[in-house]
C-alpha cells in the first residue's frame, strides 16, 4: 500500500510520456483527407494542350487511374517529377495531371523542360476543382478506383518507395479484385 | 508636422491591408457575419493561422469561396459542413464532440480533476499528520 504513492505518479507520467512522444514523430502538416472511400468530385475543364477540348473525371470511369495535383510554380514538383514519371512509364493506369493555379504558358513550359508524365492535363485555373478535392498544398496524389472511388491520398512529393508502396501494390490489389 | 508624422505612419500598414484582399461586402452585418466564419477555419497551409488571417493563395480562394456561399444563401452551418467535406474536422478551430475528440475536449479537465484530487489527499493526510498545536518554525530555536 504503502508504495501505491509513487507507483500511481510514476504511471500516470509514463502514460502521458508515452503520449506525447507517439505525437513527436506525426507529421502535423499530414491532415487526414474525409474524402477516401467518397466518390472523386465531379469536374469538366479545359485541357492544357487543347484548351477546346474539355477532361470530365467520367471519361476514366471503368478502370483505376492517378490524379496528381502540380503546378510550375511548385517546387516539390519538380522533385516528385522522376518518381512519377518512371510511374507513368510503366503503363499501370492513367495519370491525370491536375494543373493547379497555374499560367498555361508557364505550365508548358516546365513540361517541355522536364518531359510531359500526364496521359491528359485538365487546367484547373481558379482553384475551384482543387477545393472540392480537398487540396492544400501540391503535389498531392489520388488513387481512384474503377468505380470513381477515391482510395488513397497522398501529400507531398513521391519517391520511388512511396509509388511501390502505396500506389502499384494498391493498383495490384485493385485490378486483381476486378479483373 | 504632427500630421506629416501619421500620415507616414499610416502608410507603413497600407502593404498590410494590401495584402488581405478586400471582399465587395453589402453592409456591415455581412461582414461581420464573414468574419466570424472564416475566423473559426483553419488555413490548411499554414496551420496556425486561420482564414481570416492568412494571405496563402489557397486561404484567399477559401474566403472567396465562403463568400459565394454567404451570398448564395447558404447558412453558417452548411458552409462548415462545406469545408469539413473537403479538409475534414481539421478545419474547425471547434472541431465537433465526438469519440475520436473526446480525449481532446475533456482531457484537459480530466488531468486537472486528478491534479486537484491528489492535492486534497494530500492536504488531508498532511493534516492529519500533523497536531494543531505542533510547534512551527517560528517557534523553534
Amino acid at each position: 500500500m504503502k508504495h501505491l504513492r509513487f507507483v500511481v505518479p510514476l504511471a500516470l507520467f509514463a502514460g502521458l510520456a508515452v503520449l506525447l512522444f507517439a505525437g513527436l514523430g506525426k507529421d502535423t502538416r499530414l491532415v487526414p483527407s474525409p474524402l477516401i472511400d467518397k466518390p472523386a468530385p465531379a469536374y469538366d475543364l479545359p485541357a492544357l494542350h487543347d484548351p477546346s477540348r474539355r477532361v470530365t473525371n467520367t471519361q476514366f470511369a471503368g478502370a483505376p487511374y492517378v490524379l496528381n495535383v502540380w503546378g510550375s510554380w511548385c517546387v516539390e514538383c519538380r522533385n516528385e517529377h522522376a518518381a512519377l514519371t518512371a510511374f507513368a512509364e510503366r503503363n499501370l493506369v492513367p495519370v491525370v495531371g491536375l494543373n493547379w493555379k497555374d499560367d498555361g504558358s508557364d505550365a508548358k513550359r516546365w513540361l517541355a523542360k522536364f518531359g510531359d508524365p500526364y496521359d491528359v492535363i485538365p487546367v484547373d485555373a481558379d482553384g475551384r476543382v482543387a477545393i472540392d478535392y480537398g487540396v492544400y498544398g501540391a503535389p498531392e496524389t489520388f488513387l481512384v478506383d474503377a468505380d470513381g472511388i477515391i482510395r488513397f491520398k497522398h501529400v507531398g512529393p513521391l519517391t520511388p518507395a512511396l509509388v511501390e508502396r502505396e500506389l502499384v501494390a494498391r493498383i495490384s490489389a485493385l485490378q486483381g479484385a476486378t479483373p | 508636422m504632427i500630421r506629416v508624422m501619421l500620415s507616414l505612419l499610416l502608410a507603413c500598414f497600407a502593404p498590410l491591408a494590401a495584402a488581405i484582399a478586400p471582399l465587395p461586402f453589402a453592409d456591415h452585418a455581412e461582414e461581420a457575419r464573414f468574419q466570424q466564419i472564416v475566423q473559426e477555419l483553419r488555413c490548411l497551409v499554414c496551420q496556425n493561422q486561420n482564414l481570416a488571417d492568412s494571405d496563402a493563395g489557397l486561404a484567399s480562394d477559401l474566403r472567396k469561396e465562403v463568400f459565394e456561399m454567404m451570398r448564395g444563401g447558404r447558412s453558417d452551418a452548411q458552409i462548415r459542413e462545406f469545408m469539413v467535406e473537403r479538409y475534414g474536422d481539421f478545419v474547425l478551430y471547434r472541431p465537433p464532440i465526438k469519440r475520436t475528440t473526446w480525449l481532446l475536449w475533456f482531457g484537459p479537465g480530466l488531468v486537472l480533476l486528478l491534479a486537484a484530487g491528489a492535492i486534497v489527499r494530500i492536504a488531508r493526510r498532511r493534516s492529519h499528520a500533523l497536531p494543531v498545536d505542533a510547534p512551527g518554525i517560528e517557534d523553534l530555536p
